[in-house]
């Protein structure tokens, strides 16, 4: 429970709530409370660090956890900053409803490893900074369902935190500059890696010299995930993708054809590679449903995925409700840092009643470095966008929505039949995006498919009041007192 | 849904018609709906006879549709929470038996046969028969396809599709002669000429009378239902608390919830229900989401572990004396209204279609649609009418 | 070059314990997920689906798919990637909706 400096009276509300502590979370957390603001930090996790940072548990005893990583130093200077800081961390606190009360913001979040604890605690604040990152984004196929066939994020977060592999020999695939990453990991971890399996053009990032030759960095990182898979004999086969796996119980081979500039498979380049495994992403997309719950705006990306609309100042759409980091777009972690010390400071101006933003050499500083990164990011993200043809690649009897077992045959159906001509109406005629993941999984295929041209269209900034699943007993236990919404008689 | 019905027994009727929607299939109330046909909860009246044509309806339009449109004859239990609660619910279970309303009375003893999840220590309830439900989507877009069909094998009607949908079409105007009566409407995107136009505009009702220049003051009363995991079947019928009937009669802005709760051929329990006047407002009030889960794991213990997957928002479309709008407008020849059915416009949606096409086709309405006179609330139009085209 | 994750970062971790799985017995290190555990021992389905009864286990790894849903110490849709593995965890392979017991 918190015990800090920085926490706020019984019953104050604190200044400022973080919601996620990858890096925009950590560095936004740190860089308000450093300008004397109290500040809670939840998340989800055990661990700080989100996604992108996620590290083995401190019993796993990891000497070197940098293998894993790029700018671990970073992380590193965060989380001292964070321990040195008044900051209050809320760790295993799983954020399902953001809410507004009384001008402040209500926090609703159930806590344990995966919410099962469901003790329903809510905090209040001020100001409210959404650091909620990003989530894969996936495009089905045959057999994508099949054991062994796992998100190429995934398999990356499921190396960086319990240490373990999906299998011996994994085929990358998908697109977009994670695969490289992925690759790069697997292999390092000592998985055989027989290929990665780009749907785009590595050539296309040649299109937007400028943009590269501005980020330095970047650049860089290419070359240590060039340098790897050369080093581990990882062979990239660009205009490529797996257009099924193949296995009873699971997946023990992947089919790979070319394709061409729509993404449409060229007739008679498919071929076999056996493997174990298959990790396969198409890219990430901003996790915002507790932002598009509130009503903020969205944008859709140059990639089709619906991202916040910011102001300069990190600011959505909804007064008093900032964001940072991938949410507004995805970008990475530098980005992510940037904009996360870029809101704290506009934050704590706005609360110090100023109602202009800060024009503090820092401030300066950070705007002009978010702006050149995020150049960059569109520049990657175009590079990678999904082509429509990539439907030609999934027969009508393959699942689409993996938790109610809807196949793209029947989402077709209701298009053509019964008149669904968007995702949320083939979702009410199909159930796809209607299980567990609540259309996380399909919710870009559907939308392509509802679409009928096969996309790229940006699935809806669907609106899910619940960010995460609770109990009924968790909701009947919520503090009636406190509640928003409470009617006064009449 | 209502307009889908509309639509449905108009084609049948042998009328050509164009379906026109700002939105998708479903895309208002119906796609936010539980998709209650419901004769439990209506005392005797004009409404409780237009459900009890609905619900026969809609037994029959389930034998001739797929399916997919999930229609369960499942039956409705209403729990009683004391003995005076008890007693109140046997008379008024005692009248609604004197206009056809099939109740049985349910011993404290018997509730757990019926529904063995239901909290123990009830005083016990009444069972009706007669209530089912459909997944309002799919009823609706199936009714809509069916009604595409009608009359497909008659060689005159090749040329001409009995029904068009013109979806994602918002009307802007409608279309007057120099008699001033409608001649169709206007869209973002052309005319549609008709000698006739239906208003199923359920909650926006309002907005398209005022395009017509005619008053209806139709209102939005917002309602969350919660959607839990997917469960087998844990609750047999649509079971929900005595006070249900006394909130859906009541016209009071405040929130008002009262446990209803029922599984789907899905998987997952539907949780309600609240209501509320708020206008459009969709943001989430963690109030009413408290008050649902206590009544839902008050009726059934067992539902205390699930987990809530989603909550989705509604408008019922509400008029004033909680009756709908059916049949022509006096006010403007050749405008209908069917809108207004507040939380149970998929139940009486068949009725209601039915009620239209005689309306359009010169023949007697199968119940009286006196008391749903679309003028009730003004009999005079607002300013000027509409121009002619 | 490392051959194992471990190597790579030069894991010391404290000694494993056991888990079951359908009563099989599975090594886990502290720190692990139930799911990583599974990973480790070259398990990869811990759950079959609702409608067409077909293996699954994790996919997305973050808690974000629900593909990973155990029954875990008699409790049902846990998700395997977030929930530590501890000494005696009993994991049972889930069938569908995992609450079968409810039905009436």
């Amino acid at each position: 429970m918190p015990s800090s400096a920085s926490e706020p009276p019984a019953s104050q509300p604190y200044d400022l709530a973080v919601i996620g502590a990858g890096p925009a979370g950590l560095a936004g957390a740190v860089t308000a409370a450093g300008l004397g603001l109290s500040v809670a930090l939840l998340d989800a996790s055990e661990h700080v660090g989100g996604q992108f940072y996620r590290h083995p548990a401190a019993t796993l005893g990891a000497v070197r956890p940098e293998a894993l990583h790029h700018d671990w130093a970073a992380f590193a200077g965060l989380r001292r900053g964070l321990e040195a800081s008044g900051v209050s961390h809320l760790a295993g606190h799983h954020v399902w409803s953001v809410t507004g009360q009384d001008g402040d913001w209500a926090v609703h979040a159930v806590t344990g490893s995966d919410g099962g604890q469901e003790r329903p605690v809510r905090v209040r604040a001020r100001a409210l900074l959404l650091a909620t990152g990003a989530s894969e984004r996936q495009l089905p196929f045959p057999g994508w369902t099949l054991p062994g066939v796992v998100g190429a994020g995934g398999a990356q977060a499921m190396l960086k935190s319990g240490l373990v592999l999906p299998g011996r020999r994994v085929v990358v695939a998908g697109s977009g500059p994670l695969l490289l990453a992925v690759a790069g990991s697997l292999a390092a971890a000592g998985a055989r890696v027989p290929a990665v399996v780009e749907a785009s053009g590595y050539l296309r990032y040649a299109r937007h010299p400028r943009v590269l030759a501005t980020n330095p960095y970047k650049l860089v990182e290419a070359v240590v995930h060039g340098g790897a898979l050369l080093r581990h004999r990882v062979r990239p086969l660009p205009r490529s993708a797996v257009v099924a796996a193949h296995g009873t119980d699971r997946v023990e081979a992947v089919t790979v054809a070319r394709l061409d500039r729509d993404w449409r498979p060229v007739p008679g380049s498919r071929r076999r590679i056996a493997c174990d495994a298959l990790a396969v992403g198409h890219g990430l997309a901003p996790q915002i449903d507790l932002a598009t719950a509130l009503g903020c705006a969205t944008r859709r990306t140059v990639d089709a995925t619906a991202a916040l609309v910011l102001g300069d100042g990190q600011e959505t759409t909804v007064s008093g409700v900032w964001s940072a980091g991938e949410t507004g777009g995805v970008g990475g972690s530098r980005l992510a840092i940037v904009e996360g010390e870029l809101a704290a400071l506009a934050i704590a101006s706005r609360l110090d009643g100023q109602t202009e933003l800060p024009q503090s050499r820092r401030a300066v500083r950070l705007r002009r470095g978010r702006d050149r990164m995020r150049a960059f990011a569109d520049a990657m993200a175009a590079a990678h966008a999904p082509a429509p043809g990539w439907t030609q690649w999934l027969p009508d009897d393959t699942d689409v929505c993996r938790c109610e077992e809807v196949t793209a045959g029947r989402v077709r159906e209701a298009v053509t039949d019964l008149g669904a001509g968007d995702a949320r109406t083939v979702k009410l005629l199909t159930r796809a995006g209607m299980g567990w993941c609540q259309g996380r999984m399909c919710g870009a295929a559907v939308a392509c498919l509802a679409a009928r041209g096969g996309g790229p269209v940006p699935p809806p900034a669907e609106r899910r009041p619940f960010a995460v699943p609770v109990t009924l007993g968790a909701l009947a236990g919520l503090d009636a007192d406190a509640a928003p919404g409470n009617p006064t008689d009449d | 849904m209502v307009g889908a019905a509309c639509a449905y027994y108009a084609a049948q009727a042998g009328l050509t018609v164009t379906v026109i929607d700002r939105g998708p299939v479903a895309g208002g109330t119906t796609g936010t709906g539980e998709g209650n046909l419901l004769v439990s909860d209506k005392e005797p009246g004009p409404e409780l006879e237009l459900a009890l044509l609905s619900v026969q309806l809609w037994h029959e339009l389930a034998a001739s549709l797929p399916s997919a449109i999930e229609y369960e004859a499942k039956g409705g239990l209403v729990v009683a929470s004391s003995d005076d609660g008890l007693r109140a619910l046997r008379g008024f279970a005692a009248r609604q038996g004197e206009v056809g309303v099939t109740a049985h009375e349910v011993p404290a003893d018997g509730l757990g046969e019926l529904e063995p999840h239901l909290s123990p220590g009830l005083p016990g309830g009444i069972h009706y028969p007669q209530d089912a439900q459909v997944q309002p989507a799919l009823a609706a877009a199936h009714l809509l396809k069916a009604a595409a069909s009608q009359g497909r094998n008659q060689p005159r009607s090749r040329s001409r599709p009995r029904l068009r949908l013109r979806l994602g079409e918002e009307v802007t105007g409608l279309l007057t002669g120099a008699d001033g009566a409608v001649r169709g409407v206007r869209t973002a995107t052309g005319e549609v000429r008709a000698p006739y136009v239906v208003n199923a505009a359920g909650t926006w009702g309002g907005d398209l009378a005022k395009l017509a220049g005619v008053e209806l003051p139709v209102l939005p009363r917002r309602g969350f239902v919660l959607v839990t995991e997917p469960l087998p079947r844990v609750v047999r019928r649509k079971v929900y608390a005595a006070d249900y009937v006394a909130d859906v009669a009541s016209g009071s802005a405040a929130l008002q919830t009262s446990a209803v709760v029922e599984g789907t051929a899905a998987g997952p329990v539907l949780i309600g229900s609240s209501r509320e006047r708020v206008g459009f407002d969709r943001s989430l009030s963690t109030e009413v989401l408290r008050r649902l889960a206590l009544g839902a794991t008050a009726l059934f213990p067992v539902l205390a572990g699930v987990r809530v997957m989603r909550t989705y928002t509604g408008f019922r479309p509400y008029l004033p004396d909680h009756l709908p709008a059916i049949g022509p407008d006096p006010r403007l020849p050749g405008l209908l209204h069917a809108c207004g059915h507040e939380g149970a416009g998929v139940g009486l949606a068949p009725a209601t279609g039915l009620a239209i096409a005689r309306c359009l086709t010169g023949g007697e309405p199968p119940v009286d649609i006196a008391p749903f006179a679309p003028a009730r609330f003004g009999p005079e139009p607002l300013g000027p009418g509409p121009r002619a085209a | 070059m490392a051959r194992t994750p471990a190597e790579l970062v030069g894991a010391q971790p404290e000694p494993p314990f056991e888990i079951t799985l359908d009563g099989r017995p599975v090594p886990a290190l502290p720190g692990q997920t139930v799911a990583a555990a599974l990973w480790s021992a070259g398990i990869l389905a811990w759950r079959t689906t609702r409608v067409g009864g077909r293996p699954r286990g994790a996919f997305c790894g973050i808690g974000q798919c629900y593909d990973c849903l155990a029954t875990i110490n008699a409790v049902p849709n846990r998700r395997a990637c977030l929930v530590p593995a501890r000494p005696g965890d009993a994991i049972t392979t889930q069938e569908g909706h995992g609450r079968a017991e409810l039905s009436v």
